[in-house]
């Protein structure tokens, strides 16, 4: 029982009456990849024009029946495995009935008494070092409904049905989170487990996930408040504000003298406030029963056991894997784990060398260079083989650090191989210590005011070893710059 | 050459082989039979003539070719619950307008690739929902029977009433119908033909306008059990676009029909001897276990203790998925649409102009058993009810291999007798809801007149999936009660 703990005292909310805790619990709506739609043939494209990719059975013409796709119950029973939770050998479809023009058959298929996955968890990891599990209550399958337009006539609604059956799971979270911070880590942790597994594309924006935020308040170790709704989020910088609305909104309502009713709201992107929708009480009464047109959907552990067999590796085991194998700390492999190919690229890049060098470049130089072109990694114009190269080349000290950093930078505009542009350039190490020597002995004859001054203050040798690198262009080994002018200047180590 | 309307499938079969007559022949006569006979009928909503005969000219290059398939040439009436395509489809309900389907069912689809002929879509009580065809929107058929020395029009049963009174007064060789709660067996009764419900999933459902979905099955209603073994036998098929169709393979169902049934075990269940039952039918039954007993089956008492629920459990049922099954008749995307100042306006006044009453009293009552807080105390307790009916049939089919009851509480009735008390009416079916409750499959054949001169039915039930068994009996029922008097032609013009 999470809600009789002690709250984290970071996450409470002060109010005029004390402190507050927001209790925060999530239904995502995750569209399932897969070609075809959950009980029809038509194509799941995204895009294309309106009522193109309708069946039949979408448009809920007379005497069609739905067909279960198979690989959209293999899809959630991969997600189920991948939320470590229960898998439900026998889940019953369910008709939801109402009427609306974007639901042809009067009637939506949902699961809901019997759904296809049960409970399971999963683990959010923060900067800090803590993580929270949150509890997930039940995953199960349903059909999409299509889409009402009313900005294309003065007097009518259109309605396409592209999406009208194609696949969604519904993950419902237990209310286990504490802060929007949290509420936030968990929609992106989910995210790329859906991504690792291949279940769901996550892409918020285009729809293929949504969210629908249940928030209620109340006073630490209280018993539950009353919880509102607040609908069909598809940003997680969004689903953070509205939280921090909501919250705020209903501990100033309590403290007000006024009572939270339960109701659905929406939440607007251009005031950042959410809104009343409609209360409970007008609420619809869906009329649950099984769908007699569907067999109860059975399948043996086998089937179960296979399917899990087939997983790719998920990202906490792989974070762990990183950070014993590679010896990284716990927040540089999430960071890196939190793509499947982020944490592809790091592997090619790591994989027979220097991983925490291979780490730094990777989440350092590449990601903030990629950050500011705006591009995923995917779209790197530095392959990790490259980056690789260029890691080995520091490495066996063919360039040093600095230099490399300047490889880099024309590595990202060129594409060119970095022992080409090291070649091609001169911008090779200087270890000859004769060379170097030569270098050290002209400055310190034209500069006999430093060499007074760095025997009284020793950091000032910064300045000489500054001349050397300017006069051989970076290219002069630092240690060794730093070991000649130490002996010529008679300067101890510090 | 005599009159072609008046063979059997069968028969016809053997004439079209010989060459004695062309399929287009035999098409032509049915289309006179309905030219002179249908105003007085009402059997066929929309006829089809020049269908017809061009199906029926197809079929005859294809018995020259020597390709005729197992019905080539067979004019048949098809229930206007099944899609055709191309072909106006409207459930007999005012909601569906004008819809042609861009699609076919896939029992028709069967019977056309069997080479049968369209003669034109056949009039039911709307949505299927009823048990006199009076609840049709095209008005209610006629049944070809009269009451001796007495004109009153009776109605033919229902729901597949103008599949019956099609069959009945030779206006088509045979007729596709469907079953949800009697709509095959109890018009078959109604108007003296055999009609035959199969084993739920034998079928497939797809392209049949939904009522009950658990409940539906399509069958045949036909002259003679032999005919009706011929159609089921290319009706049947497992369709992997009906999950509840059945994969199993379609044996063949005159192989053994004429096997007799001697040593046959046939199950009398006591609970179907009713209260007010009229004597007419207590003598058919008892003369129908007596010809059982002459054929060489055992007569055995059993015992089906939960019969008296299955009524009203399937007046809960069958709403319920009715309920939900026709949502998606809201005039947004095909049918009848009256405008609305809104869009709950415009739901409101297709729906109400577009249903009929019984239709509008069944979608009230099944919203009603669903709705929060009644779930449990009816849709719940009447599923409960159906696995104690179900257990019913499993214990008494350990002990028998077939039951024997009446089909009908009462012969025909007059149009409008009934029609003012659904709950008169509803008990119609209450020999024959037991069955799709169970999902098993029943065949009503005709065995005898009632004291008004009208037809009577006994209906065989078997076990699931044993449709063979249920032929070969019925045979031998129809072959004791002997040649029946067939109704004298009153409705020609």
């Amino acid at each position: 029982m999470q809600e009789r703990v002690n709250p984290d005292k970071a996450n409470l909310i002060a109010g005029a009456t004390g402190d507050w805790e927001v209790v925060i619990g999530i239904e995502i709506h995750a569209q399932v990849t897969s070609k075809a739609k959950l009980f029809s043939g038509a194509s799941t494209e995204f895009g294309g024009e309106p009522n193109s990719h309708v069946s039949l059975v979408d448009a809920a013409m007379p005497g069609m029946l739905p067909v279960i796709n198979e690989e959209c119950v293999a899809q959630a029973v991969r997600t189920g495995l991948g939320l470590k939770a229960k898998i439900n050998l026998h889940s019953v479809f369910d008709r939801k009935n109402y009427f609306y023009p974007d639901l042809p058959q009067g009637y939506q298929i949902s699961q809901y008494k019997h759904p296809i996955v049960g409970e399971g968890d999963v683990i959010l990891d923060f900067k800090d070092g803590s993580t929270v599990t949150v509890g997930i209550e039940r995953l199960h399958l349903e059909q999409d409904a299509g889409k009402s337009l009313h900005d294309q006539h003065p007097e009518h609604s259109f309605v396409d049905l592209n999406r009208s059956g194609v696949a969604l799971m519904e993950i419902v979270s237990k209310p286990d989170l504490r802060s929007s911070e949290q509420a936030k880590a968990f929609i992106s942790k989910l995210r790329t487990i859906l991504r690792y597994l291949g279940t769901c594309d996550g892409n918020m924006e285009q729809g293929s996930m949504r969210a629908d935020i249940n928030v209620s308040v109340r006073k630490p170790r209280d018993d539950l408040g009353t919880r509102c709704e607040i609908k069909n989020m598809n940003s997680i910088r969004f689903i953070g504000q509205a939280i921090d609305y909501e919250a705020r909104r209903q501990i100033d309502v309590i403290e007000d003298g006024g009572t939270i009713r339960q109701e659905t709201r929406l939440f607007d992107t251009r005031t950042g406030e959410t809104r009343a929708m409609r209360t409970k009480e007008e609420a619809h009464d869906y009329r649950y029963f099984p769908d007699p047109d569907l067999l109860p959907l059975e399948f043996t552990q086998d089937y179960v056991d296979a399917l899990d067999a087939d997983l790719p590796e998920l990202p906490d085991a792989k974070k762990k894997r990183f950070v014993e194998d590679y010896e990284l700390s716990a927040y540089d492999a999430g960071v890196l784990i939190a793509s499947r190919a982020a944490s592809d690229y790091f592997e090619t890049v790591a994989t027979g060398r220097d991983p925490k060098l291979a780490s730094n470049w990777v989440t350092g130089d590449l990601f903030g260079a990629l950050n500011k072109l705006g591009k995923e990694i995917g779209e790197s114009p530095v392959s990790a083989e490259s980056l690789g190269e260029l890691v080995d080349l520091i490495s066996d000290k063919t360039i040093s650090g600095r230099i490399a950093k300047d490889v880099f930078d024309i590595m990202l505009e060129t594409g060119e191989a970095p022992a080409k542009i090291v070649e091609k350039r001169g911008l090779k190490q200087v270890t000859d210590t004769g060379a170097i020597e030569k270098i050290v002995d002209e400055i310190i004859a034209a500069n006999p005011d430093q060499v007074e001054q760095v025997k009284t203050k020793p950091k000032t040798l910064g300045w000489f070893v500054g001349q050397v690198m300017k006069a051989t262009q970076g290219k002069a080994n630092p240690q060794a710059v730093n070991d000649i002018l130490r002996e010529k200047l008679e300067v101890g180590e510090e | 050459m005599s009159d072609l309307t008046k063979l059997t499938i069968t028969e016809a079969r053997d004439g079209l082989a010989a060459k004695e007559f062309s399929a287009k022949e035999l098409a032509d006569s049915h289309i006179r039979a309905i030219d002179a006979g249908n105003e007085a009928l009402n059997a066929y909503i929309l006829p089809t003539p020049e269908k017809a005969l061009a199906m029926a000219e197809a079929s005859d290059q294809r018995i020259a070719r020597g390709e005729s398939g197992p019905l080539e040439g067979i004019p048949l009436g098809i229930k206007d619950l099944f899609c055709t395509k191309g072909v106006r489809t409207t459930a007999c309900s005012q909601i569906l307008d004008d819809f042609k389907p861009t699609y076919e069912s896939t029992v028709t689809q069967n019977i056309w690739d069997a080479g049968a002929v369209l003669l034109g879509k056949l009039n039911n009580d709307e949505f299927a929902m009823g048990s006199s065809n009076e609840s049709s929107a095209f008005g209610c058929c006629v049944n070809p029977w009269r009451r001796n020395g007495d004109e009153t029009n009776l109605v033919p049963g229902g729901s597949s009433g103008g599949s019956a009174s099609a069959v009945a007064a030779n206006l088509c060789l045979g007729a596709v119908g469907t079953d949800t709660g009697g709509s095959i067996r109890q018009p078959a009764a109604f108007t003296g033909i055999v009609g035959l419900k199969p084993t739920y999933g034998r079928c497939s459902r797809w392209g049949i306008v939904a009522f009950a979905s658990s409940l539906d099955q399509a069958g045949p209603l036909a002259k003679t059990v032999e005919d009706a073994a011929l159609l089921l036998q290319v009706m049947a098929s497992h369709d992997p676009k009906d999950t509840t169709s059945i994969d199993t393979p379609v044996p063949d169902y005159r192989k053994g029909l004429r096997n007799g049934i001697k040593g046959l075990k046939i199950g009398i269940p006591e609970e179907y001897r009713v209260d007010g039952m009229p004597e007419d039918i207590e003598d058919l039954w008892r003369k129908g276990i007596d010809w059982m007993k002459a054929a060489g089956a055992e007569i055995q008492e059993v015992s089906l203790p939960h019969t008296k629920y299955a009524l009203p459990a399937y007046y809960i049922v069958a709403p319920a998925e009715a309920s939900s099954n026709l949502a998606r008749y809201d005039g947004v995307r095909y049918g009848q649409r009256i405008p609305g100042d809104d869009l709950l306006e415009m739901y409101e006044n297709s729906r109400a102009e577009g249903f009929g009453a019984e239709v509008k009293r069944r979608i009230l009552i099944g919203t009603y058993v669903l709705s929060a807080g009644y779930y449990d105390a009816y849709y719940q307790k009447a599923q409960k009810i159906r696995t104690l009916i179900k257990n019913d049939f499993t214990d008494a089919f350990e002990k028998v291999d077939l039951l024997l009851t009446p089909t009908t509480p009462a012969p025909a009735f007059g149009i409008g007798e009934v029609s003012g008390d659904p709950v008169q009416m509803y008990l119609n079916d209450v020999f024959t809801v037991t069955v799709n409750m169970a999902g098993l499959p029943g065949l009503s054949v005709p065995a005898g007149l009632s004291s008004e001169g009208t037809p009577l039915g006994l209906q065989l039930i078997a076990k699931p999936l044993d449709e063979e068994t249920l032929l070969q009996a019925g045979y031998a029922l129809e072959e004791a009660a002997g040649p029946l008097p067939v109704p004298e032609n009153w409705w020609n013009k």
